[in-house]
């Protein structure tokens, strides 16, 4: 019976976190429509998406497998210029912009999810701070990587060059007449159609909600949720630890290939050192402020603090101080557990949970 | 009563917090106008310039106003500003200019410039780096706004788009310029390169630099390379080009990993001849640096603060006065570029009350017509692509200013 009521719960609570992202949708959609959103407001949109994707996607790794990846910027990076090279070949194949978007970012989703699998064999195989400092690495190795990176297209076909000394130029790349430099090594890919929109971002946000919530409540799931709480005995019941950890890393590693590829469409220019060590440091603050495991406070985090540093620009030089001290301050509030009790009571399905819970508690005791 | 008192609790610390962000505004502020004449802060409330009567062309800029690209984004916005108010004193033309802080980031760089289409700018005089103008450039190509970037110097800001024009060279100019003028002034030299290669801006100069090099006959000698998170050593690269011998280390790199090779060069008593670019430019008001260690540094400028003729004269005069600072090659491309702008707007008879769309369709008939003569170069002229053309000037470090070599 508890069973029942239990899953109850979790799918209210699922529904909640569809819902708010659905109305966010309708109402910024309402908003933009009747000319009330500014143009800043709604430049930040597209990028907005990407962070909370970015979000969902580190929070199944920090939050629900238990392990903490540095790294995460690294899949952002790969996603991103798989991404813009899919994009700018098809081009001329596909005309219409909906499809393209849709290959790009399948695309980006895929080689993002075989360099997890691939950094996910070494990595995988550590435990807490090792594994952190070691995902650090690969996120830098996949920054340098793609920053020797050449890619041209012309009607032969794409044309690569690996340059790691630097020696050569996008002229060695041998493209005809007509064709076109996509990505220019350190220079990054330049004159990229911008055609990433605000209605792909929120479906992203959908999907990657769903796939990660119906992975939490899935069989593989609670195995995960059993390996991060306890190891050992997860381990001592038949669970195969390394398999399941790698299937986390793996999803957790595409989605946030989706989110790059979305992001790498929506800026002319790109270069892999946007995706270095404080991006990734940005979005584990948005999961670490929104609560670990838990996906609707990812997003909203993403949002807040997304928002805020343009939010602060009336403070001109001194905005990023402010955004340093209002950080301190909502991880000073939020751990409080004055304002964390209040949170219960004015939130209500919080506190139906915390009665029964307690009321689970007693009965329990009486049965024994 | 338990819940009376949780509340209380709440309330005193939002009261707190309240007092955190007051304290911080009017710190903030407080700090802003104590240390005006230091720095640039009047450019970013760049509401200083009077609205007069809603009649002003209104002109926006982005560029990196906090971050490592500061003195950058600074410098243009303060000569801008300066250029604004000299126009608006004589009166035949009336405008309006706000900049907004990029970091130099392309990302932040969007947002910077659709805050300043909230503003409702008519004219973009930015943004101040390549990165940034190519992010930006999409949008304003989209939006219809004419741009003039002072210093953003990639072709590729302004590949494919029509009303996008640079005051500054174009990195393979350079790149070219350069070598052209080792091939005329230091045949034989052997040269030493070392440069950012996760950088734009840098690795575009270089390949145009060792194209132009072969074709010259050219001797580099060691190529070195570095990355933005390698920039605070450079002891390899350094031995390396001792040991094969270099006599010339060409530098197209912004000032702060320069400083440091010129700090590190003189700690192993390597005294090559150091040749930059105009990202070398800022090198001498960089905090904290040491002037004596970029002696007899070369670097290739439009500008020089030291040049005798009038205008430089009065431009530097006025700006030392108003920020204290010596003004570099970025404050004297975005003052000519406000001129330039002002005098394509009276050109092409635009009025304030034209919309964005009109003014940049109007511009984009009168620019490749202008010829302008500014700070950085007389007789400028424009391709309809946006290039400029001028020409280079090389300067060398004296006593801590630039100076004209052989004089």
């Amino acid at each position: 019976m508890s069973k029942v009521k239990s899953m109850k719960k979790s799918s209210v609570r699922n529904a909640a976190t569809y819902g708010i992202v659905v109305l966010a949708f309708i109402l910024v959609s309402i908003f933009s429509k009747a000319g009330v959103l500014s143009r800043s407001a709604q430049g930040l949109l597209v990028p907005a998406c990407c962070y909370i994707v970015m979000a969902i996607s580190l929070n199944l790794t920090v939050g629900i497998l238990g392990e903490l990846s540095l790294g995460h910027a690294g899949f952002m990076s790969i996603g991103a210029f798989t991404g813009v090279i899919v994009s700018m070949s098809l081009q001329a194949a596909i005309p219409s912009v909906a499809l393209r978007l849709l290959i790009a970012i399948l695309s980006g989703m895929i080689i993002a999810a075989v360099a997890g699998f691939i950094i996910g064999i070494p990595v995988l195989k550590l435990r807490g701070d090792y594994l952190a400092i070691v995902t650090l690495a690969f996120g830098e190795i996949i920054k340098e990587l793609i920053n020797c990176l050449l890619v041209g297209i012309d009607e032969n076909g794409l044309h690569f060059i690996f340059n790691p000394t630097g020696a050569k130029s996008a002229d060695d790349l041998g493209l005809t007449e007509a064709g076109k430099v996509i990505i220019k090594g350190a220079q990054g890919a330049t004159g990229t159609a911008t055609i990433a929109n605000f209605t792909t971002g929120i479906i992203l946000i959908l999907v990657s909600l769903f796939i990660v919530l119906n992975f939490v409540n899935s069989r593989t799931g609670r195995a995960v949720l059993a390996i991060r709480d306890n190891r050992i005995a997860a381990e001592s019941c038949g669970i195969n630890i390394t398999k399941y950890k790698m299937i986390a890393f793996v999803i957790s590693a595409a989605i946030a290939g989706a989110a790059g590829a979305l992001y790498g469409m929506n800026y002319s220019n790109l270069t892999s050192s946007k995706f270095d060590f404080n991006t990734s440091i940005l979005i584990l603050v948005f999961v670490v402020l929104g609560g670990l495991g838990n996906m609707l406070g990812s997003i909203i985090a993403a949002t807040v603090l997304y928002v805020l540093p343009e939010a602060l620009r009336e403070f001109a030089d001194y905005r990023m101080l402010m955004y340093a001290i209002v950080l301190i301050l909502v991880m000073l509030a939020t751990n409080n557990p004055t304002v964390k009790n209040l949170f219960m009571k004015i939130i209500p399905g919080k506190k139906k949970e915390k009665t029964e819970r307690k009321k689970e508690v007693k009965k329990e005791g009486a049965s024994k | 009563m338990k819940t009376f008192k949780r509340v209380m609790a709440l309330v005193m610390v939002a009261a707190l917090c309240l007092c955190c962000f007051a304290a911080c505004g009017s710190g903030s502020t407080d700090d802003t106008t104590s240390s005006a004449p230091a720095d640039s802060s009047s450019a970013e409330n760049g509401s200083t310039t009077p609205a007069a009567d809603g009649a002003a062309f209104k002109i926006g800029s982005t560029g990196p106003l906090t971050g490592d690209a500061a003195i950058y984004g600074k410098a243009v916005m303060n000569a801008a500003q300066i250029a604004v108010d000299e126009i608006n004193e004589q009166g035949k033309i009336k405008l309006e200019f706000k900049a907004e802080d990029d970091v130099a980031d392309g990302e932040t760089a969007v947002n910077a410039y659709n805050k300043l289409m909230d503003w409702g700018m008519q004219i973009l005089m930015g943004p101040v780096t390549t990165g940034s103008s190519i992010a930006v450039g999409a949008k304003s190509y989209e939006d219809r706004v004419f741009s003039l970037t002072p210093s953003g110097s990639s072709t590729d800001i302004i590949e494919g788009k029509d009303n996008f024009f640079q005051v500054c060279f174009t990195d393979p100019n350079q790149g070219t310029g350069s070598a052209d003028y080792m091939a005329e002034n230091m045949k034989d030299a052997k040269i030493a390169v070392i440069y950012r290669n996760d950088d734009a801006y840098s690795q575009g100069i270089f390949n145009t630099f060792e194209k132009e090099a072969k074709a010259k006959g050219l001797s580099i000698v060691y190529t070195g390379t570095f990355t933005k998170d390698t920039a605070t050593d450079f002891s390899v690269q350094l031995t390396a080009a001792k040991a094969a011998g270099a006599d010339t280390v060409f530098l197209p790199i912004y000032y702060q990993p320069a400083s440091v090779i010129l700090k590190q060069a003189n700690d192993m008593n390597y005294t090559p001849t150091f040749f930059g670019v105009d990202g070398m430019d800022g090198i001498l008001t960089m905090k904290g640096f040491d002037t004596k260690l970029a002696e007899g540094v070369m670097l290739l400028t439009p500008f020089s603060a030291d040049a005798d003729d009038a205008k430089t004269q009065a431009f530097v005069k006025k700006y030392q006065e108003k920020y204290g600072d010596t003004p570099n090659q970025f404050a004297a491309d975005a003052y000519d570029g406000i001129y330039i702008l002002a005098e394509a707007l009276q050109k092409s008879g635009c009025t304030p009350d034209m919309s964005a769309k009109d003014i940049c369709e109007k511009l984009i008939e009168v620019m490749p017509t202008l010829k302008f003569d500014g700070l950085t170069g007389e007789g400028m002229t424009w391709a309809k692509t946006g290039e400029v053309s001028k020409a280079p000037r090389a300067v060398v470090i004296k006593d801590g200013v630039y100076v004209t070599p052989g004089k």
